[in-house]
């Protein structure tokens, strides 16, 4: 299971690898928001994928999880949630100012 | 137990939630922050004076042991960054009631301002891994709202890519928490580096520790991850710009030096020696060089930014306590004069409405004490004698040729001539040579705007004037912070 997961975590940096390059905002936006959900699953994945109980003493279990990564990737994922809203916010508002979403015309030039 | 630790997390936390509640009312918004920025530096002083005679205090939260709950830990360096974020908050925010716009004022610029100084403390007082990512993010947040806040066409265009770099170093930073907990089993800053040690930093280990230090040094503007920092602090107005300069890249700064003194101190060799000293030397050389070749207010001190970052890093690089004590003394010193500077280009700006240096002059004629008091930083800066930047860059400097690393020594010299140069260049075109602003902008009083940061300026002068009991606090800094086991053993209590 580990290893299915571990080459799902590399196709997803790929592609948002691939996306980071492009020259959309929305792409790039989507570029970011792939790349941490692949951060997450590695997260996951990384403390390995146990299946058992969960860890209350009074259970009785042949074996139990480890809470911790769970609770790690769920405070990643809400992180993750609230700064992909900001930038789709802030992408929307470039857009209305500055008429483009091509990143190549939202470059500086050199006499500002 | 005690919870005075998590206090100055919790103080401007609450702070910022209940300003949000005042939007539209700026007079309450102006008295509460005040009052709570005041009670924060009180805070954080008295704080810092209770490790300094107790040693250092933590905090379990929720009763949970060490290893398997969050702690906050307060050691004497903690505390020292704990003081100057206080300080520079206090003033950043007596400059921004005097520059900042009715517009930003009335969007939420005071609560972010506080949830932004949250982050920066919780990530000074965290001792756990995960939750150094957790304050990292809230600061980051905050920032990127305080960055782009005013909305002008520049600063939404450079704050799009400044989110898009964090975001992937956020991401990176992910990445190192999962291959550290794979490989060690805790997050546990104290816990790691007993696991560290009983490992023997080497192969996997040694990749996590360079990880870790790109997601710092994106943070912390390091070469080659410096690009995105001049533009980025050009567009917002000087209060922010101060508050970023000063503040935002030392929390990059700040990881690095507790994760390379506490977790990955057992191959110095390779992390310290070999990757960090050099990274130390371009930083300093290309930030400098970029300061040379700018002809904008502003843009030159950003750049300056990149530079003196470098002489921090040096610092850790040499690692010796002598060295990471001068290390901390910049660190300290750089906060100071670096704010300072900022809210100074801020002034000059608003009086003569350009940064360009070459639409300015003659101001020392019509605001002198504006030309005198921006002196006597430019000279601190490039480490001038009798002025703090002369004692924080020469435990360094001589450590590094004590050490044996001539090469990076030289450079750092060559770096602080380069310094002088440029800011000279500043003084020279904007307060000397002829007026070029109008008599009307001549009259403009800049005695409001400089109230803030008298503070500044003659905290610069003590630093100078007073620079054995302060280099002895940061040498006691140093030495606590090169020896790891007492930080582990007043967390995990062995």
């Amino acid at each position: 299971m580990e290893i299915v997961i571990s080459i799902m975590i590399g196709v997803l940096f790929t592609v948002a690898t691939y996306l980071l390059l492009s020259r959309s905002l929305l792409r790039v936006i989507f570029g970011t928001l792939l790349m941490s959900h692949g951060a997450h699953l590695l997260l996951i994945t990384m403390a390995g994928l146990q299946r058992g109980a969960p860890p209350l003493l009074n259970l009785e279990a042949s074996g139990y999880t480890d809470p911790l990564p769970q609770a790690m990737v769920l405070t990643a994922i809400v992180i993750s949630f609230g700064v992909t809203s900001f930038i789709l916010v802030l992408a929307y508002r470039i857009y209305k100012v500055h008429k483009t979403d091509d990143l190549d015309e939202l470059r500086g030039s050199a006499d500002e | 137990m005690n919870n005075l630790v998590i206090l100055p997390v919790l103080l401007p936390f609450i702070t910022g939630a209940i300003l949000i509640l005042f939007y539209k009312r700026i007079g309450v918004q102006r008295f509460l922050s005040s009052v709570s920025a005041v009670g924060m530096l009180v805070l954080a002083i008295y704080l810092a004076y209770h490790v300094y005679q107790q040693g250092i205090v933590v905090l379990e939260l929720g009763n949970w042991p060490a290893p398997f709950g969050i702690v906050m830990v307060a050691d004497i360096f903690a505390t020292i960054m704990l003081i100057l974020s206080s300080i520079v908050g206090v003033v950043c925010l007596f400059f921004a009631f005097q520059t900042i716009t009715k517009e930003r004022e009335k969007t939420f610029f005071y609560p972010f301002y506080f949830f932004l100084l949250t982050g920066v403390n919780g990530a000074f007082l965290t001792g756990d891994l995960f939750n150094l990512f957790v304050f990292f993010e809230v600061m980051l947040i905050a920032s990127y709202v305080l960055i782009v806040m005013g909305g002008t066409k520049y600063q939404l265009r450079e704050s799009f890519k400044y989110v898009i770099i964090n975001m992937f170093s956020s991401a990176l930073f992910l990445v190192a928490i999962a291959y550290l907990y794979s490989v060690t089993g805790t997050v546990n800053m104290a816990h790691l580096g007993e696991r560290v040690a009983e490992l023997e930093q080497s192969g996997v280990l040694n990749v996590i520790a360079v990880l870790l230090l790109i997601v710092f040094s994106v943070k912390g503007a390091l070469f080659p991850l410096y690009f995105w920092l001049p533009r980025s602090y050009y567009g917002p107005p000087a209060a922010i710009a101060a508050l970023f300069g000063g503040l935002l890249t030392k929390v990059g700064i700040y990881a690095i030096i507790r994760t390379f003194t506490l977790i990955f101190n057992h191959d110095i060799a390779f992390t310290h020696k070999g990757i960090i000293t050099v990274l130390a030397g371009f930083t300093m050389l290309l930030g400098v060089l970029g300061a040379v070749s700018q002809f904008d207010f502003k843009r030159i001190l950003s750049y300056h930014i990149i530079s003196q970052v470098g002489y921090m890093v040096m610092g850790l690089g040499i690692y010796t306590p002598i060295a990471v004590a001068g290390a901390i003394y910049y660190i300290v010193h750089h906060i100071i004069v670096k704010s300072a500077l900022f809210l100074f280009a801020g002034a000059t700006q608003r009086i003569t409405g350009t940064t360009d240096l070459k639409q300015m002059g003659g101001l020392l004629k019509t605001h002198p004490y504006l030309a005198w008091m921006f002196f006597i930083t430019a000279l601190s800066l490039a480490g001038i004698p009798p002025l703090s930047g002369f004692f924080s860059k020469f435990p360094i400097i001589v450590s590094g040729f004590g050490e044996g690393q001539h090469v990076i020594a030289g450079v750092a010299l060559l770096v602080g001539f380069l310094t002088l140069f440029s800011m000279i260049k500043i003084f020279q075109y904007a307060f000397w040579g002829k007026q070029k602003h109008t008599e009307a902008q001549a009259k403009i009083p800049a005695g409001k705007m400089l109230l803030p940061t008298i503070p500044l300026v003659a905290l610069t002068i003590i630093l100078g004037l007073a620079a054995e009991p302060i280099f002895q606090y940061s040498m006691q800094a140093a030495e606590q912070i090169m020896d790891p086991s007492i930080y582990i053993e007043s967390v995990l209590k062995e």
